[in-house]
């Protein structure tokens, strides 16, 4: 059994200039190909007894109050780039509130503080590889980078399949964010199907009556091939 | 294959928020920590500490970053539903997650000296620790292996297939006293850390 290559050209290169900050973090060599082995191809799991009842509930598992702004439900399904779900993938999010504003001693932008909102949630998927949660929508905020640049909104995913080699963590976007263009860690993906990948859907029919507008965010994890013990030491 | 990977974005500044909330100060939300404590109970082996940073191609520490590791326990096993070879170590989860120090980048991990895992062919591979790392600035997470100074690595089946010899010693933890070692990342620089992909 192996995860299949990740293809080149598909995620971002390490060094991408209008992204600063990458200058001086991105690595000068390409990365050295090594095989895959029991190390890469098991990774941690976390049981159901991890999660408290409003682990996935970002509006209100952190103040007294629930948390300003839109609401709303972010929901989808983890499969592998075979289609099949991914059950068990912890799913851990984060995010700024409505107002753009992160809860965090380094953030310097003057939006509001929400008192109730912490900013942090996290699940873990069912038998069927889907996911929920509730939140706010997050505003856009200005980051120092270029002279005036500004991240379109989005919700921060960091994602545990069943093997380290599917580590991965990405951000996701909401449909018809004009900024989502103009965003230079956005345009750090080399491709504009890769981007769309990473833009959550409206989706009507899934609104809760009176409550929340529904995004739907599908994650696709790197697959494999082979059962699970061949080519086993 | 009919779906393609979803692309990875940069974890950002505030990957503290959402990856380890109790460290930034957003108390209350989970109980602890994740991967906070590899150790859970008397677990067979070797009690060690790995420290270190990750530094930048300007020579400075990251403060922003997040590392994780994973490991096997004494025994060469993992404590992963996937691990075919037997069960590991009830007391030992093999996985620890740190935020850098706010001041000096610097992180610890209080763990066990971790047994040899079978590679390919079923040859047998040098004890090692799987680093990832992800900051402000680091597109795709970084994956990285750390391997013990007092061991033989010259038949090592991973190790054996790097090139660049001189590089290998980027993977080499430095003893600082019995049990305790220091794993420097660097992202750039003329002792620039192997990365692999798999
Ligand atoms: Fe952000």
């Amino acid at each position: 059994m192996s995860y299949y290559a990740r293809a080149s050209g598909w995620h971002p290169p390490a060094l991408h200039p209008p992204y600063k900050t990458s200058v001086k973090r991105s690595p000068s060599f390409a990365p050295v190909t090594m095989p895959q082995t029991p190390s890469e191809l098991t990774g941690p799991a976390f049981g159901h007894g991890l999660f408290g009842p409003l682990d996935n509930d970002l509006i209100r598992n952190f103040g007294a109050e629930a948390a300003i702004g839109p609401r709303i439900v972010v929901f989808g399904r983890v499969q592998d780039e075979d289609g099949r779900p991914v059950p068990e993938a912890l799913l851990e999010i984060w995010q700024a509130n409505a107002s753009g504003r992160y809860r965090h001693a380094k953030e310097g932008y003057i939006g509001a503080i929400d008192p109730n909102f912490g900013g942090c949630g996290r699940t873990i998927t069912d038998a069927e590889g889907r996911y929920e949660f509730r939140t706010i929508q997050p505003g856009a905020y200005p980051w120092p980078n270029g002279p005036n640049d500004w991240r379109p909104a989005h919700i921060h995913f960091s994602i545990f399949g069943r093997a380290f080699a599917q580590r991965l963590i990405t951000q996701m976007y909401f449909e018809g964010d004009p900024m989502i263009w103009r965003c230079p860690i956005v345009s750090s993906i080399p491709s504009r199907e890769a981007v769309e990948g990473l833009i959550a859907r409206w989706d009507p029919e899934a609104t809760l009556p009176m409550d929340a507008r529904a995004f739907r965010f599908d994650i696709t994890l790197r697959g494999r091939r082979g059962t699970m013990f061949e080519g086993r030491p | 294959m009919r779906f393609r990977e979803s692309a990875s974005q940069t974890a950002g500044p505030y990957v503290h928020i959402g990856c380890t909330p109790n460290f930034c100060g957003i108390g209350g939300v989970y109980t602890e920590d994740l991967g906070s404590r590899m150790i859970t109970g008397d677990a067979k082996g070797e009690r060690i500490t790995i420290r270190g940073t990750v530094i930048d191609g300007a020579g400075m520490a990251l403060r922003d970053a997040m590392v994780e590791i994973w490991q096997a326990d004494a025994a060469g096993l993992y404590a992963s539903p996937e691990e075919a070879r037997g069960a590991a170590d009830p007391h030992f989860t093999g996985f620890g997650r740190r935020a850098g120090d706010y001041e000096t980048g610097e992180w610890v991990f209080e763990t066990i000296r971790p047994g040899p895992v079978p590679g390919p062919g079923g040859r047998m591979q040098a004890p090692h620790v799987t680093f990832w790392i992800v900051a402000r600035g680091i597109n795709l997470g970084l994956h990285t292996r750390m391997y013990f100074p007092e061991d033989d690595l010259s038949a090592d089946p991973v190790l054996s297939r790097i090139e660049h010899r001189s590089r290998i010693a980027t993977l080499v933890a430095k003893a600082e006293g019995q049990g305790a070692y220091r794993f420097d990342i660097r992202l750039q620089g003329p002792e620039e850390t192997i990365f692999f992909e798999c």
